[in-house]
């Protein structure tokens, strides 16, 4: 049974069990517990041992167990099953603790019909204003991704106890009456903004990748079936950023995991595949006319994309890009990819020149004497720009000094190579 | 089985025989010094004796309490902190002399000309949970 598969439906079926009348949150977790078991029943002696649970618990119902080895007739019928017997179980657990305790409360009164897609919901449900970016992301990979705790965990580098607090923790703040407006549509309560979503799905994107989840590839995932359930031309214009950056992922890392920079990429590994799928989605949301940062960012990604040689990258029309995306968010990193692309549309010198203007632009993108510059990469940039301009020395100092404010090893290492490339280099 | 924590300083260690700063190097030195420290990772992954490894930036801060609703007291980041943890890496090992021989292997790490920087590592055991049985 493919593992994607079963994740795939997790929302559904956590919507199934809110629509019958259990909460949000106890849903949630009766159908975490059922996707442990599917994956550990349907898979058999999994070949992955970190898809196993260490509570093997007790042996499912035989009438449930798929038959044989083949394959699940009806994966979400079974999910259902087993989900929903594993909330009445904790349900009468809760009311005999309840009892003991000797308090009483209604049962939940059963939610009102959907009208719209109940997975769409949760989305925006788990994208709660209210949350913290990692509490929101957490929560949208295991009720809308259907990954198990340990699998999240190990994707962030957390203890399962840590990741498995901050979801219900996560739960908790969305389910809280407080925050739930009368009259608000649909089964799960108020939900966060498109633009919330879009965020959450970005950082998963973006937050990189590591224990057995694959979670760029989680993320496009995810966006796509947001994209395939909303009609909203940011939405299109993130998964088409994903998928132009995914397209390029397999030469960004040489063989030894040291980055390889954009312009030395070997273009011939790019996912053409990928590129082409993107570029259509970038071109038909581009066409509706409500430009987002999503898209301009996207449309930049394509113009990378299209070059077949770094030589022939249009930065002309990059530079036009990135001043619509300095239009849409004014920030100083926008303003620091600017003056890069203006130092290859104009020359080295007019980049100095654009990142100089960054500095007077406002006070919080200037340095601060004898602190680190307060926008990552800009001393970066600079040594790239002063290597560009001739002057090697400055250039090889800037990308030391860029080296020790490196917020990750790969970039360090890169920036220190870059630096020793230049001290290193034989006089002419 | 015991824990040992291996600790890489920026500052603070003694001078290593081959004392010259990274940047300084030729690139491929730099692959190869890093290519050693990923052999000897994934070794002690496989021999069963590898916890966790992670690197440090450079720059911190002192932060300290400063009574009731206030908030916290921050000083620096220093430039003249005198000693600076780098990184680590955590081990289970047999015994002392394990932990004082990986270390050592770990310090053999080439640098400058593809000779072994010889660094100085700090080995420091965990303090471990009371034994069950203590008669």
């Amino acid at each position: 049974m493919d593992e994607v598969l079963i994740r795939s439906l997790a929302p559904s079926v956590i919507a199934v069990l809110v629509r019958r009348g259990a909460d949000f949150a106890a849903a949630e977790d009766a159908v975490q517990d059922a996707l442990v078991e599917a994956l550990r029943t349907w898979a058999g002696p999994s070949p992955c041992p970190r898809l196993r649970p260490d509570d093997a618990g007790p042996p499912p119902d035989p009438r449930l167990r798929p038959p044989g080895e083949g394959p699940v007739r009806d994966p979400k019928g079974w999910l259902i099953t087993v989900a929903w017997r594993k909330f009445l179980d904790a349900a009468r657990a809760d009311a005999a603790r309840r009892r003991r305790e000797d308090r009483f409360e209604d049962e939940p009164a059963p939610g009102p019909v959907p009208a719209v897609d109940d997975t769409l919901q949760l989305y925006f449900l788990c994208a709660h204003p209210s949350l913290t970016p990692a509490s929101a992301v957490a929560l949208t990979l295991r009720a809308v991704g259907g990954l198990t705790t340990r699998q999240i965990a190990e994707a962030y580098l957390v203890p399962e106890a840590t990741m498995a607090q901050r979801i219900s923790r996560a739960k908790r703040t969305v389910a809280s009456p407080a925050r739930t407006e009368p009259g608000t549509r649909g089964i799960f309560g108020r939900p966060g903004d498109v633009a919330t979503v879009l965020r959450v799905l970005y950082l998963v994107f973006n937050e990189g990748y590591s224990g057995d989840i694959d979670l760029a590839a989680e993320a496009i995932r995810l966006t796509r079936r947001l994209a395939a359930g909303i009609d909203h031309p940011e939405v299109a214009g993130l998964l088409a950023l994903m998928l132009l950056h995914h397209a390029r992922r397999a030469s960004r890392t040489a063989p030894d995991g040291s980055l390889v920079p954009l312009a030395d990429q070997d273009r011939g590994r790019w996912d053409t595949g990928l590129i082409t799928e993107g570029v259509g989605i970038l071109q038909a949301a581009l066409a509706r006319d409500r430009l987002g940062e999503f898209q301009a960012q996207a449309a930049i990604a394509a113009l990378h994309a299209d070059a077949p040689t770094a030589e022939e990258t249009d930065w002309v029309q990059i530079v036009e890009w990135y001043d619509e995306l300095t239009r849409l968010t004014d920030s100083p990193v926008v303003r620091l990819n600017r003056a890069v692309a203006v130092g290859e549309a104009e020359g080295p010198h007019a980049g100095l020149a654009a990142l100089a203007a960054l500095d007077t632009s406002s006070p919080d993108s200037r340095p601060r004497s004898g602190e680190a510059h307060p926008v990552p990469r800009h001393t970066a940039v600079a040594a790239y720009l002063h290597e560009r301009a001739g002057d090697l020395t400055t250039a090889a100092r800037l990308y030391a000094e860029a080296a020790h404010k490196a917020p990750n090893l790969a970039e360090r290492d890169h920036l220190t190579r870059q630096a020793a490339r230049l001290n290193t280099r034989r006089p002419h | 089985m015991a824990k040992y924590l291996l600790l890489k300083h920026y500052r603070g260690a003694p001078a290593p025989a081959n004392d010259v700063p990274m940047e300084r190097w030729s690139p491929e030195e730099i692959s190869a010094h890093m290519q050693y420290m990923n052999d000897f990772a994934a070794r002690l992954e496989k021999t069963g004796e590898f916890v966790d490894g992670q690197a440090l930036a450079p720059e911190g801060a002192w932060v300290r309490y400063d009574g009731e609703g206030r908030p916290p007291v921050t000083d620096g980041p220093f430039a003249e902190t005198k000693d600076l943890i780098a990184g680590w890496m955590i081990i289970d090992v047999d015994s002392y002399e394990r932990a004082v021989e990986l270390a050592g292997e770990l310090s053999a790490a080439p640098g400058a000309g593809g000779r072994p920087i010889h660094e100085w590592l700090e080995v420091r055991p965990f303090l471990t949970a009371p034994p069950t049985i203590t008669e």
